[in-house]
């Protein structure tokens, strides 16, 4: 094996990671390049760049077709988005924090239930919990995103964060206790600082999923005013005719970009936070 | 046992929000989506039951049923081994100290990002089309244009495509348990002599073999239950050469408002998957190795 790191070797390695990146990526340069084409120029050439940058695209993918622009959609996908993940994120930490801290009746019980639940196909409670909302009028609201949030029913991050809090040591909550806090104090006060990877895991996966989320928006939004991009950009794709592939990509490039931003801004703590918990996709 | 743990009630305050959506939104639509499952249910309307007739009908007066299985079977039999094969193989060559590992495995995780979306599903659609970028790319080597998406032999190897390209997150796992393995167990590997071939078999498998569990069993259960590209791409199509089963179960229940049809067929989903986990599980008891060092 030592023979393993010769300059032959290596320089395949790297030549075959190189050629890789490049057919990973292209897909994503493409969708750039086309952005920025006129349509004639799009299918025309396999070249990425474009031969005359024009910005015409955006403006017009922009203001839209109809009477709501993509601006309303982008708008719209934060009202949905942010709360989802915020509640997420503190219920993930609470439960997390019950579930590694506490000794009561049925913890295990409990705790095995979660984990099974982990392993519950989302399909099969589609349609009831589609009657259960209905039932309540919360068709056309982002209630059956925000709510189920706040309920903890993402059982893989309260796994994510009980996996966390067991990690950190006991002679924090001790020391806390000696010094009179109650539980909660505890949590805020002396752990959740320590937290942070977890925490900023928990956030970036959850953004990137309700952000992707199509199946769940399709069901239960269903006036154009409400539309998150992800039904925005497939009405613009159904109605508009074939040559707006330029205005298509460049609203697709708009709409994967804050998904990609935030996995750039809290990458440290995000690899992190796969790398010792797992991860669904 | 004189001793009794000492109970602190307020654990349950902490996991009370889980308590209650377990309950409210896990386990009684769990149990309505069975009972459903047995009856005419219409939206509009009480469900009216039937007995067994969804599952007789599924099963005997159903092609697109047989179809739609079929296509769904093919579809995580592609996909979900070539994701994790990949994924464990990249992941090793990126583990042999390479310069610049953080530039490639984030070049590597970006489409696992991303892989789910609406625009992803679009972009395909422009990549692969007839007169589009890849019939583009293979004409220059003199190759004859492909239907990627009309042609029924073609399309789901395409859609599976946008599945294989999210192989990120699997090897982002491998890559943390690959660190995992002591360094010692691969010297004294070489010191006995083994090649390459003999320490990937004989070392690195089965250090990685519950990693691999994991990927596998997760990877299946998503695949079953996919949807998005599938929809957006070809919406089934052609021919129903793409109608994963996902596709059908929103077609049942949210386009012929058949809510009680469409539940029936969630249940034979879940026992298929089911019956393939829990398949899995059983075998892996002789090629999962839980030794220490995991």
């Amino acid at each position: 094996m030592i023979k393993r790191k010769t300059p032959v070797t290596k320089f395949l390695s790297y030549f075959f990671l190189i050629v890789l990146a490049y057919i990973m990526t292209y897909p994503l340069l493409w969708m750039i390049g086309a952005a920025f084409k006129s349509n004639e120029e799009i299918f025309g050439t396999i070249g990425l760049l474009p031969k005359n940058p024009m910005f015409g695209a955006f403006a017009a993918g922009w203001k839209g077709t109809g009477q709501y622009g993509f601006s309303t959609f982008l708008y719209n996908t934060f009202l949905m988005v942010i709360p989802t993940v915020v509640f997420t994120a503190v219920s993930a930490t609470l439960i997390g924090y019950g579930f590694a801290r506490f000794e009561f009746p049925f913890k295990k019980t409990l705790f095995t239930i979660m984990l099974s639940t982990m392993m519950l196909p989302a399909t099969v409670i589609l349609i009831p919990r589609y009657i259960f909302f209905r039932n309540l009028g919360w068709l056309d609201s982002y209630l059956p995103f925000i709510v189920p949030a706040m309920l903890g029913c993402f059982p893989f991050f309260n796994f994510m964060m009980v996996q966390f809090f067991r990690g950190l040591p006991l002679e924090l909550d001790e020391s806390g206790k000696l010094d009179g806090c109650n539980s909660f104090i505890i949590l805020k006060d002396l752990l959740l600082p320590l937290c942070k990877s977890a925490i900023f895991s928990v956030i970036v996966f959850q953004f990137v999923w309700t952000w992707n989320d199509f199946l769940n928006v399709l069901i239960y939004i269903s006036s154009v005013a409400k539309y998150p991009v992800a039904l925005g950009l497939r009405m613009t794709m159904d109605i508009s005719t074939e040559f707006n592939w330029n205005q298509i990509m460049a609203m697709s490039l708009i709409s994967i970009a804050p998904p990609i931003v935030l996995f750039f801004a809290a990458q440290k703590y995000f690899v992190e936070g796969i790398a010792t918990t797992g991860m669904k996709n | 046992m004189l001793t009794r743990k000492r109970y602190n009630y307020t654990g349950y305050l902490y996991i009370l929000p889980w308590i209650i959506g377990f309950l409210l939104l896990q386990l009684v639509p769990l149990i309505n989506s069975f009972w459903y499952s047995f009856t005419n249910f219409q939206l509009l309307g009480d469900p009216k039951f039937l007995g067994l007739e969804n599952y007789k009908k599924i099963f005997t007066a159903d092609p697109t049923f047989l179809q739609s299985l079929k296509v769904t079977s093919y579809y995580v039999l592609i996909a979900v081994p070539l994701k994790i094969s990949f994924a464990l193989v990249i992941a090793i060559i990126l583990n042999q100290n390479i310069k610049g590992i953080n530039l490639f495995r984030t070049l590597y995780y970006i489409p696992s990002i991303l892989g789910g979306s609406v625009a992803i599903s679009v972009l395909w659609k422009y990549l692969f089309m007839n007169q589009g970028v890849v019939n583009n790319l293979i004409g220059q080597f003199g190759f004859k244009a492909v239907d990627w998406l009309g042609d029924p032999r073609f399309a789901l190897g395409t859609i599976s495509l946008v599945t294989v390209w999210q192989f990120g997150s699997s090897m982002l796992l491998f890559l943390a348990g690959l660190k995992q393995i002591p360094v010692s167990q691969y010297e004294a590997a070489r010191i006995d002599g083994a090649g390459r071939m003999r320490i990937f078999w004989q070392i690195t498998i089965p250090e990685l073999s519950p990693i691999i569990l994991f990927n596998l069993i997760m990877q299946m259960i998503n695949a079953f239950q996919d949807f998005t590209s599938a929809f957006v791409i070809t919406q089934g199509g052609p021919l129903k050469s793409t109608y994963l089963y996902g596709l059908m179960l929103y077609d049942q229940g949210f386009k012929f408002f058949k809510m009680g049809y469409s539940s029936a067929l969630s249940w034979i989903l879940f026992a298929i998957i089911l019956f393939f986990t829990s398949l899995t599980f059983r075998s892996s008891e002789s090629w999962v190795h839980y030794g220490d060092s995991l």
